[in-house]
């Protein structure tokens, strides 16, 4: 090891190791990739261990085909998730993936963000994990807006750990924590996320509608901020028949629908016929659609292309060189230094 | 007849002979000046050094003085070690007695490696404040005190002004009362901005200090203020520097060389934001906490020049998953903290040492538990920092020893981050956080900034963790790289980052996490010792005691006891050699800042005892009777104190 390196601490009990040095930059060295063809199974990885009939398989799916679709090179897409069941999923994408810990997905998605802008991050979090530990990481991400698509997947209740109470459980729920039924009103994920100033993406979708599902995952993709899109998400092993009603019944789903948002196939409309033209600029009237949850609505609530984003207000154009630094660091050292009689930075460089 | 002196000069004062209190030295006169003005006159005082208290309520600049005068004296030559004295509250009531805020600047000959023992002379802007540094021992008994008198002229306060000036006279201080506010007045309409500089005109003409270098000081402090301010401040440097000359009757000159090197003063926070920059590290997470926040303060605006970014996070737990997902990015990123905040991060920090994520953290250490003494240092964390998180999480612990040290630790500790895929704890506190002190003025290395990630093509069939059996380390696979795609995660996972469903794997995972500080353990040199190898007493430290701890060996040493010291920075892992060490010495003692139980105490036995921290993995590692001493008190630990435990040790 360079022993200016370690003066310091040299002087006190140094080390000696060789560091295999290269005065690179991550971003600069990587391959950019030239256009590619992808299949679906270029995205797919190992075997799904959820629950048969549970929603996530439906979201998996989803965003596999989303990938393929936008030919996503798998290297530079990064699914980050919390703790839960639906935490999973980057475990079965053939993309990289950080399963990192209940609660604290969107942190680690920020960083990674802010450190590589070049990268897709998506990110997966189960209603507990986003509205209960992740709460105020939740509230924060939609302050900073970083470009990154995150996805609740909402099934009312903690899978992973066996049917407790979620925030988002209805009032009522029997879990193995309410067994006489959950105390409290639900907390609307939706409503919440309206709530917060800077919002610029929110949309809801239900996990049952497969291509509603792929529609709405696709526009919050492409939006250019953070989206948010709550998943109504079946979990057949704890609640087989929690949403039945809603299931079998078009009429309690209401689609939305607009120019600016999605776009509703005929096949689609003979079936859901509940269906209401929503401007998803229109903030109040997303708030006002938000609040209820029966018909549940599906769509785009809100979208505004024009919030700026955190890795963008905080980037810096210019390159970071070795020089930059090292000329930054020296006009620092100079603030503080103390020159010897007749010495200045100018003949202490030539020095 | 001190008393009477005294009230022959408060006649005086109210008589509106105000300069006379100037001139009263009633008590024993260590500098043996006498209270004839003329008979010392231009005639200084030679000293090798001494310590200089500036006090104030807060928000009336003592601290800008105090430093302002650390600068300058630095700029003289002398060696220099600032302390910050902080009050725990933001805005304590005026004029109280935990209400003292200013600077404590010890100055010498020779180089100073800490704050030293009780102060010498002390300068306050009102007697509550003062009282306070008095019951807190920090004078030295009979030192020299130069106050304020305005008080005097305040009819609701006189009577307690009087009776705290007579309490010190008959407590054998040396008060000499100073008109500040009056001797503003003449410069500025509004004495309570400026009266600082005032006081630092004061101290330079009472240090026989070279005004030019003051003034040109001045200029730097307020150097982004409008011309009229340093105009108005510099004429308040004059004024405190002529009224000190004309009317103090004692005057000191401490000898100084200029180095021939050139320097940087600073803090131990700056000097880790320095030390960031150097590093390489493009951002910091972090969310604001005493005593860490001035490193992001500083950095925050430092950063920008060079491009990099601070990263204000909604809470610690954010913060340190921040840099944790920034650094698995490919940018190893520090997050900065203390404490309390420590305490939050640990959840994440098990994740980086399960991932393999490189990772900086510094813990600025406070005193704890809880918010504990938020302003106040203590060397608490050290235990935390070393078994912290759950399970086992193998970690590389550094303690810088110096605020030289707080730079180039930062530069190292992204080093092994990277080399090695760990979590590095730098462990500094809140003594080297507002600490200053001159140091070589580093010279730019290229390979500070490289980032030791192996970026080639990732060749065919290669795994994320692909552990070397004997090392424990495995290539760093980042986003962007072909090939490298896999999912890390926190759970037990095998080579291919697959969730471990087998019992053998999690078994070999740790073993290779493990392995990692062994390996960094075999790069690393014995600690220095300092004094003989052999010997009755061996004092170990580590961190920011460094400088006190050494200063007492040397000068008991130049007593002829055969102490000696020998001080760790690194601290997990451990460098060799330390047993060889230890084995030269009869008595080993650790000196630290943080909790020991007293075997004097009469529920405390050998079977109930708790040690101090490195206490207990010296023995525990060496199998050596490392006897402890420590404390709590949350002040910088004296030189004086090291040599009393010495002592004691020996007797
Ligand atoms: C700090 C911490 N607390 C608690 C847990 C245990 N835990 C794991 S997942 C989970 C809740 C899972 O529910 P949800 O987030 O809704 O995800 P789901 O399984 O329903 O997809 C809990 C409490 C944990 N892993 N970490
Ligand atoms: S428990 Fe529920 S959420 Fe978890 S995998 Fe099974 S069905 Fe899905
Ligand atoms: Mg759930």
């Amino acid at each position: 090891m360079n022993d200016t390196t370690m003066n310091g601490i040299a002087k006190s009990g140094a080390m000696t190791f060789p560091l295999p040095l290269a005065p690179v930059n991550v971003n600069d060295c990587l391959l950019e990739l030239y256009e590619e063809h992808y299949e679906l199974e270029d995205y797919q990885k190992g075997v799904p261990r959820w629950c048969t009939g549970c929603g996530d398989n439906a979201i998996l799916t989803a965003v596999q085909r989303l990938c393929r679709d936008e030919k996503l090179a798998p290297e530079k897409t990064v699914f980050v998730s919390g703790i839960g069941c639906s935490s999973r999923l980057p475990h079965y994408m053939n993309t990289y993936g950080f399963h990192s810990l209940h609660g604290r997905a969107l942190p680690i998605a920020e960083g990674i963000r802010l450190a590589r802008p070049d990268l897709k991050v998506f990110v997966n979090m189960g209603d507990g994990d986003c509205c209960s530990i992740g709460a105020a990481h939740w509230i924060h991400a939609i302050r900073y807006n970083m470009n990154m698509t995150a996805m609740l997947h909402d099934n009312n209740i903690y899978g992973l750990t066996k049917k407790q109470a979620s925030p988002t459980s209805p009032i009522g729920l029997k879990t193995n924590t309410t067994p006489r039924g959950s105390y409290l009103e639900a907390l609307n994920p939706l409503s919440v996320t309206l709530g917060v100033s800077n919002v610029s993406f929110v949309a809801q979708v239900v996990d049952w509608i497969p291509k509603l599902l792929y529609q709405t995952l696709s526009a919050a993709y492409h939006h250019k901020g953070f989206s948010f899109v709550r998943i109504i998400q079946r979990c057949p092993e704890w609640l087989p028949t929690h949403m039945d009603d809603y299931l079998h019944d078009p009429q309690r789903v209401l689609l939305l629908h607009h120019e600016n948002g999605l776009e509703i196939d005929s096949e689609l409309a003979k079936r859901y016929t509940n269906m209401e033209e929503h401007d998803p600029s229109n903030l109040n009237r997303a708030r006002e659609i938000a609040s209820g949850s029966d018909p549940i609505p599906v769509g785009i609530l809100y979208r505004n292309d024009d919030v700026p984003l955190y890795e963008e207000v905080r980037s810096d154009s210019r390159l970071r060189t070795t020089s930059l630094v090292k000329n930054g660091l020296e006009a620092e050292f100079d603030k503080f230094t103390i020159w010897p009689e007749g010495q200045t930075r100018a003949k202490h460089e030539a020095a | 007849m001190e008393v009477e002196e005294i009230s022959k000069v408060k006649q005086k004062n109210t008589n509106g002979h105000a300069e006379a209190s100037g001139k009263v030295a009633p008590v024993d006169d260590r500098s043996s000046t006498a209270t004839a003005k003329a008979a010392t006159k231009g005639k200084a005082t030679r000293l090798s050094e001494h310590i200089v208290e500036i006090i104030s309520d807060s928000g009336e600049g003592a601290q800008k003085c105090g430093q302002s005068f650390g600068a300058i004296v630095a700029q003289m030559g002398l060696g220099v070690w600032t302390t910050e004295i902080i009050p725990a509250e933001i805005r304590p009531p005026a004029r109280s007695v935990a209400g003292a805020s200013g600077n404590r600047i010890r100055i010498g000959s020779k180089r100073i490696s800490n704050g030293g023992n009780e102060t010498d002379l002390v300068i306050a802007f009102n007697e509550q404040v003062l009282m306070g540094r008095v019951r807190a021992n920090e004078l030295k008994p009979g030192c020299t005190i130069l106050l304020e008198s305005m008080w005097r002229d305040d009819r609701r306060i006189a009577k307690t002004y009087t009776d705290a000036v007579e309490q010190l006279l008959a407590a054998g201080y040396k008060v000499v009362e100073i008109p500040m506010d009056k001797e503003c007045r003449k410069v500025v309409s509004d004495p309570r901005k400026g009266k600082n500089m005032f006081v630092l005109g004061i101290l330079c003409g009472l240090y026989s200090l070279d005004l030019q270098t003051a003034r040109d000081q001045v200029v730097l402090t307020f150097g982004k203020k409008a011309a009229k301010v340093i105009e108005s401040n510099i004429a308040l440097l004059d004024a405190g520097y002529a009224w000190a000359d004309a009317n103090l009757d004692f005057k000191y000159e401490i000898p100084g060389a200029k180095s021939t090197e050139p320097q940087i003063v600073v803090n131990g926070n700056t000097a880790l934001a320095l030390g960031v920059l150097a590093s390489g590290m493009e951002i910091c997470a972090m969310y604001p906490i005493t005593p860490a926040t001035s490193t992001s303060h500083y950095l925050s605006e430092a950063f920008q020049e060079v491009g990099g970014v601070v990263h204000q996070a909604e809470d610690e737990i954010a913060a340190c998953c921040f840099a944790i997902g920034a650094s698995y990015a490919g940018k190893c990123t520090v997050t900065i903290t203390s404490g309390p905040g420590y305490s939050l991060k640990q959840e994440a920090l098990g994740l980086a040492v399960m991932g393999e994520i490189p990772l900086v953290i510094i813990n600025v250490q406070r005193g704890g538990p809880s918010t504990g003494q938020p302003t106040k240092t203590e060397q608490g964390d050290l235990m935390t920092a070393i078994f912290g998180s759950h399970g086992d999480a193998p970690k590389v612990v550094i303690a810088p020893g110096t605020i030289e040290e707080c730079f180039y630790s930062v530069i190292t500790a992204r080093k092994i981050a990277e080399t090695f895929n760990m979590v590095v704890v730098i462990l500094s506190d809140a003594n080297l956080a507002s600490s200053q002190q001159p140091f070589k003025r580093p010279v730019f290395d290229e390979a500070w900034l490289a980032p030791p990630i192996d970026q080639s093509a990732i060749p065919a069939g290669a795994k994320p963790y692909d552990w070397d059996p004997k090392t424990g380390l495995a290539r760093r696979f980042i986003p962007g790289q072909p090939g490298g795609m896999h999912t890390l995660t926190g759970l037990a996972h095998d080579e291919n980052s697959h969730v471990a469903y087998d019992a053998e794997i999690n078994q070999r995972a740790m073993r290779a996490r493990s392995l990692k500080l062994a390996t960094l353990q075999k790069t690393l040199l014995p600690p220095p010792v300092f004094g003989d190898r052999t010997g009755d007493v061996l004092i170990v430290g580590w961190g920011s005691t460094k400088g006190a701890i050494e200063e007492a060996v040397a000068e008991l040493r130049e007593e002829g006891k055969k102490v000696s010291s020998t001080h760790l920075t690194f601290i997990q892992p451990m460098p060799p050699g330390i047993k060889e060490i230890l084995a030269g010495f009869k008595k080993v003692i650790t000196i630290e800042n943080n909790w020991s139980d007293s075997p004097a105490d009469e529920m405390i036995d050998e079977s109930n005892r708790r040690y101090s921290a490195l206490a207990m993995l010296l023995r525990s590692r060496y199998l050596v009777d490392v006897d402890c001493w420590s404390d709590c008190r949350g002040t910088p630990l004296k030189p004086n104190t090291v040599r009393k435990v010495i002592l004691e040790a020996m007797a």
